[in-house]
C-alpha cells in the first residue's frame, strides 16, 4: 500500500502548477476561451513540446508509459488552472481509440502528429438521442464495394469544430443498443458529406454538431476490427470519465480555497462573514466533500490502474461522488460570494460552469447510480 | 502509487482471521449474531482471550504490552475484527486512560494501572461530561479541594458509559476556580468508584436499555497519588485523549461490515413477494452508502499513510468523525426500512433473555434494527458532537 506518487509523477505534477501559476492567469484564460478556435494553440505547442500529450501513450507508441495515476496528475491540475486547452478530446478520447485499436500504418498516420501536437483529434462517442449510453449507435456505415459510405449524426463532440481527425464509431450490425456491431472510422473533418457547426458550451469549451451524409471512407480508415469497436470507445470514454473526475477534484480545491479566502476578508456587520457560524458548517461540508471526494479518486484510478472486475465499478462510483460533490461545492461557492458569485467577472463563477458541465458529461450522478445499484 | 498488500500484511491477515474463526470464543460471535447483548461476564472474557494473544491494545507501544504493529497492520486487525463480527474493544481504558497514564503518569502508576487494564482486571468509565457541561466541557463544575494528602471530589459527571460495571473512573475535576481561561485549573484524576460517597444512578437511553449513568460523588477522598501530571493541566491531556486515536474513529470496518450483510440480506429477503434487492429505490441507497464508505475508507488509509510515514495526520483527518457517524447513521436507517412493518414490535427480552427461533416476534433480529437505530443516534452527539467538531475544523484547518 502506497498513496504517495513517484519522482516522475511529481516532476510532472511541479511542471504543471508551474505552468498554471506563470502561463496561465484567469484573464489569460478568458481570452483563450473567447478567441476563435476557444483555446491557445501556442499553450498546445507548449503542452507537446514538454511531453504532456505523450503522458497515457506506451514507449513504443512514443509516449512516457503513463497509466490513470498519471492521468489524474495531469487532469487535476488542469482543473486548478480551468485549463481549457482540449487535451481530453485529443490525448484521453481519440488518443485513447487509437492507442488501443489503431494499426501501426494508423499510429503513424493519427497517433505520431496528435502526440506531437500538430494534429487535432476527438471521438465523437455522443449521438443526440443516445443520452449517456454510448452503445446507443444510430449512425450507420454501409459497404460500398471495398470501401464504406457513412451517414448520422453525432452531437457534443468535443474539439468538434477544430478537429482534423474525427473518430466515429457506426452501426455496422446490430440493432440499435448492440454493442456488437460498432465500428470505428478515422475520418478527415473536410471529408465530402461532412457539415460541422460548431458552438461554445457554458463551460468555456468547444463542441460542434457532426452531420454525415454519405460520407466516403476507405477500408485504411477502419479502426480496429468490423464490428468490434465498442471496446475501444468504452475504455477511453471510461479513461475519460476518470480525466473529469480528476480535474472535478482540482476545481473544488480551487473553490474551496477561493471561498474561504473570500470570508475571511468580506465584512459585513463590521465583522468578516467567515466568522458566522452558519458559514463556516456550510465551508466544513464543501471540505468535506473535496477530501472525500479526493480519496475515492485515488481508489478509483489505483482500481483502474490493476485493471480487474472492479474497473467499471470504480468508474461509477468516482463519477457519481463528484456529481454529488461537485454540485454542492459549485453552488456553495457561488452563494458564499454572495452578489459577485453571480458575476461573469469573478472566476468563481467559472469554475462553478465548468464543474457543473462535468456533472453532465459521461453520465450524471442518478446515471452512475443506477448502474453500481444492480 | 498501489493499493496492494505486502506479502507479511497478507500472512498477518490470515493469521488474524484465523484467529477469530477458531480462538475467539465462538458463542459471543453468536450472541453477536444474534443481537443479544453481551454481558459484563462475556466482555472481560473475550477480552482476556486476545489479551493472551497479545493483541488487546493495538495502539500501545511496545514497552507497555502493546503488539507494536504499524498502522497498516492495525487497520487489518480492526478490518478483520469487524469481518468476524465481534465486538469492539471496550475503549476506556484501552484506548482512553491507559494512553494518557503511559504518556502522563508517574512509573508508579503505570505499574498499578497499567497491566489491570491489559488483563481487563479493572473496568474504567470516563467521567468527562456533567449535567450542566456537554459539548461546552471547559465549563465543568466537579471539584477537587486538596486537603493534606488527599483530594475532597464533589460534583456529578453524566453520561457514564457503562459506568454501572466499573471498578475506576477517570476524572476531569475543578482544582483550581481563580483562573483566567476556564480551560485552566482542571486536573485529571483517577476514582476508585468502590468507596463511600460514590453513587452510580442509571440513564435509560431512549431504546430502554441501560447503558449510561450518572455518577455522583460526595466528599469522596482521593489520595494525590491519583493526580495524573501536573495539577492544573487536565484540559491539556483530556485534548490529547481526544485526538489519540486517529485511526478507527470512522467506524471504517464496522460500516464495510453491516453494508455487505444488507446486501446480502436483501437477495434473500423477501418483500412484497419478491426480493428486497428488486426494490431500485432502496437498492441505489445502499449503493451510495457504498461509495461513501469507500471515500471514507480512503481517507482513513491517507491518514494512515502519513502516520506510516512518520508524518502527522494530515488535515483531512478532522473529517473522519463527522464522516464516519453519518455513515453509520445512514446504514442504520436501511436496516430499519429493510425491517419495515417488523422493526415496530419492542419485545427486548427476546435478545435478552435469548428466546429460541420460533418463539421469537418476526424472523428474529429485524426487530433489533430500530433499538440500533434510536441506539446510534448518540455517535453523532458524543466526543465532542458533529456540530462541534465542524466548529473545530472551521478553526483549526480552514483558518475561519
Amino acid at each position: 500500500m502506497d498513496l504517495s506518487l513517484n519522482d516522475v509523477q511529481l516532476m510532472l505534477a511541479d511542471s504543471i502548477e508551474k505552468f498554471v501559476a506563470n502561463d496561465y492567469a484567469f484573464d489569460t484564460r478568458q481570452k483563450y476561451a473567447d478567441s476563435d478556435d476557444g483555446y491557445s494553440m501556442d499553450v498546445w505547442n507548449t503542452f507537446a513540446e514538454l511531453g504532456w500529450t505523450a503522458v497515457p501513450f506506451s514507449e513504443a507508441d512514443g509516449g512516457f508509459d503513463g497509466g490513470p495515476v498519471d492521468i489524474m496528475v495531469v487532469m487535476e491540475r488542469f482543473g486548478r488552472g480551468l485549463v481549457v486547452e482540449p487535451y481530453l478530446a485529443n490525448v484521453i478520447l481519440a488518443g485513447g481509440v487509437l492507442k488501443r485499436a489503431a494499426n501501426a500504418a494508423q499510429k503513424e498516420k493519427w497517433l505520431s502528429p496528435l502526440i506531437g501536437g500538430e494534429l487535432q483529434a476527438t471521438l465523437a462517442f455522443v449521438e443526440p438521442q443516445a443520452r449517456y449510453d454510448i452503445n446507443n449507435v444510430l449512425s450507420t456505415a454501409t459497404r460500398d464495394g471495398d470501401a464504406w459510405r457513412l451517414n448520422g449524426a453525432k452531437g457534443l463532440v468535443l474539439n468538434g469544430g477544430n478537429a482534423d481527425l474525427l473518430i466515429v464509431p457506426a452501426r455496422t450490425s446490430g440493432k440499435q443498443n448492440d454493442t456488437d456491431g460498432i465500428t470505428l472510422f478515422g475520418i478527415a473533418a473536410d471529408s465530402p458529406g461532412v457539415s460541422i457547426r460548431d458552438y461554445a458550451c457554458i463551460d468555456g469549451q468547444r463542441a460542434a454538431e457532426i452531420s454525415l451524409e454519405n460520407v466516403a471512407a476507405t477500408a485504411d480508415l477502419v479502426i480496429g476490427e468490423i464490428d468490434a469497436g465498442f471496446a475501444a470507445m468504452d475504455a477511453a470514454v471510461a479513461d475519460a470519465t476518470i480525466a473529469v473526475c480528476a480535474e472535478a477534484v482540482g476545481i473544488m480545491s480551487v473553490l474551496t480555497e477561493k471561498t474561504i479566502e473570500y470570508a475571511k476578508s468580506r465584512l459585513q456587520f463590521g465583522v468578516p462573514i467567515g466568522s458566522f457560524q452558519a458559514l463556516q458548517h456550510r465551508m466544513v461540508d464543501m471540505y468535506a466533500a473535496g477530501e472525500q471526494s479526493r480519496s475515492l479518486l485515488l481508489w478509483a484510478v489505483m482500481t483502474l490502474a490493476e485493471g480487474g472486475e472492479e474497473s467499471a465499478r470504480a468508474v461509477h462510483a468516482i463519477k457519481y461522488q463528484i456529481g454529488i460533490a461537485g454540485k454542492l461545492v459549485g453552488e456553495e461557492a457561488v452563494q458564499i460570494h454572495g452578489g459577485m458569485g453571480v458575476t461573469w467577472e469573478l472566476d468563481v463563477a467559472h469554475y462553478f460552469k465548468r464543474l457543473t458541465a462535468i456533472g453532465l458529461m459521461f453520465g450524471n450522478a442518478d446515471w452512475h447510480l443506477d448502474r453500481l445499484a444492480t | 502509487m498501489n493499493v496492494t498488500f505486502s506479502n507479511e500484511e497478507l500472512a498477518f491477515r490470515a493469521e488474524v482471521r484465523e484467529f477469530f474463526e477458531t480462538e475467539f470464543p465462538q458463542d459471543i460471535l453468536e450472541k453477536q449474531n444474534n443481537a443479544v447483548p453481551l454481558t459484563r461476564d462475556d466482555v472481560i472474557r473475550w477480552h482476556r482471550v486476545i489479551n493472551e494473544k497479545g493483541w488487546v491494545a493495538p495502539n500501545w507501544p511496545k514497552e507497555y504490552g502493546g503488539p507494536g504493529w504499524t498502522p497498516v497492520q492495525k487497520y487489518i486487525f480492526a478490518d478483520e475484527q469487524a469481518r468476524a463480527n465481534a465486538p469492539g474493544f471496550l475503549a476506556f481504558g484501552l484506548s482512553m486512560v491507559g494512553p494518557i497514564i503511559y504518556t502522563y503518569g508517574t512509573d508508579e502508576q503505570k505499574q498499578r494501572f497499567l497491566p489491570d487494564i491489559l488483563q481487563t482486571n479493572t473496568w474504567w468509565c470516563q467521567g468527562y461530561s456533567e449535567p450542566g457541561a456537554g459539548s461546552d466541557l471547559a465549563s465543568l463544575k466537579t471539584r477537587a479541594d486538596l486537603n493534606g494528602d488527599h483530594y475532597v471530589v464533589n460534583g456529578t459527571k453524566s453520561w457514564t458509559t457503562l459506568g454501572q460495571y466499573a471498578d475506576w473512573i477517570f476524572c476531569l475535576v475543578r482544582t483550581n476556580t481563580d483562573v483566567a481561561r476556564r480551560q485552566e485549573g482542571i486536573s485529571f484524576v483517577l476514582i476508585d468508584m468502590r468507596q463511600p460517597g460514590v453513587t452510580v444512578k442509571p440513564i435509560i437511553m431512549l431504546g430502554g436499555e441501560h447503558e449510561v449513568n450518572e455518577v455522583h460523588f460526595e466528599n469522596v477522598k482521593v489520595p494525590i497519588e491519583n493526580l495524573v501530571g501536573e495539577e492544573g493541566k487536565g484540559w491539556t491531556y483530556g485534548k490529547v485523549l481526544l485526538q489519540h486515536e486517529r485511526t478507527n474513529i470512522a467506524g471504517v470496518a464496522r460500516s464495510k461490515f453491516d453494508l455487505t450483510r444488507l446486501r446480502a440480506q436483501a437477495e434473500k429477503s423477501i418483500r412484497g413477494g419478491e426480493p428486497l434487492a428488486n426494490d431500485r429505490n432502496f437498492m441505489r441507497k445502499i449503493a451510495a452508502a457504498e461509495v461513501e464508505l469507500k471515500a471514507l475508507e480512503y481517507t482513513e488509509l491517507r491518514t494512515l499513510a502519513s502516520i506510516a510515514s512518520g508524518k502527522a495526520p494530515g488535515p483531512e483527518s478532522s473529517i473522519l468523525k463527522i464522516a464516519g457517524t453519518e455513515l453509520h447513521q445512514r446504514v442504520d436507517a436501511l436496516y430499519l426500512e429493510a425491517a419495515g412493518y417488523y422493526a415496530l414490535p419492542y419485545v427486548r427480552d427476546q435478545y435478552v433473555l435469548g428466546f429460541p427461533e420460533n418463539e421469537r416476534v418476526g424472523e428474529g433480529k429485524e426487530t433489533s434494527t430500530s433499538l440500533t437505530y434510536f441506539n446510534h443516534r448518540k455517535l453523532s452527539i458524543f466526543g465532542g458532537s458533529n456540530e462541534i467538531q465542524k466548529n473545530i475544523i472551521a478553526k483549526h484547518v480552514l483558518g475561519l
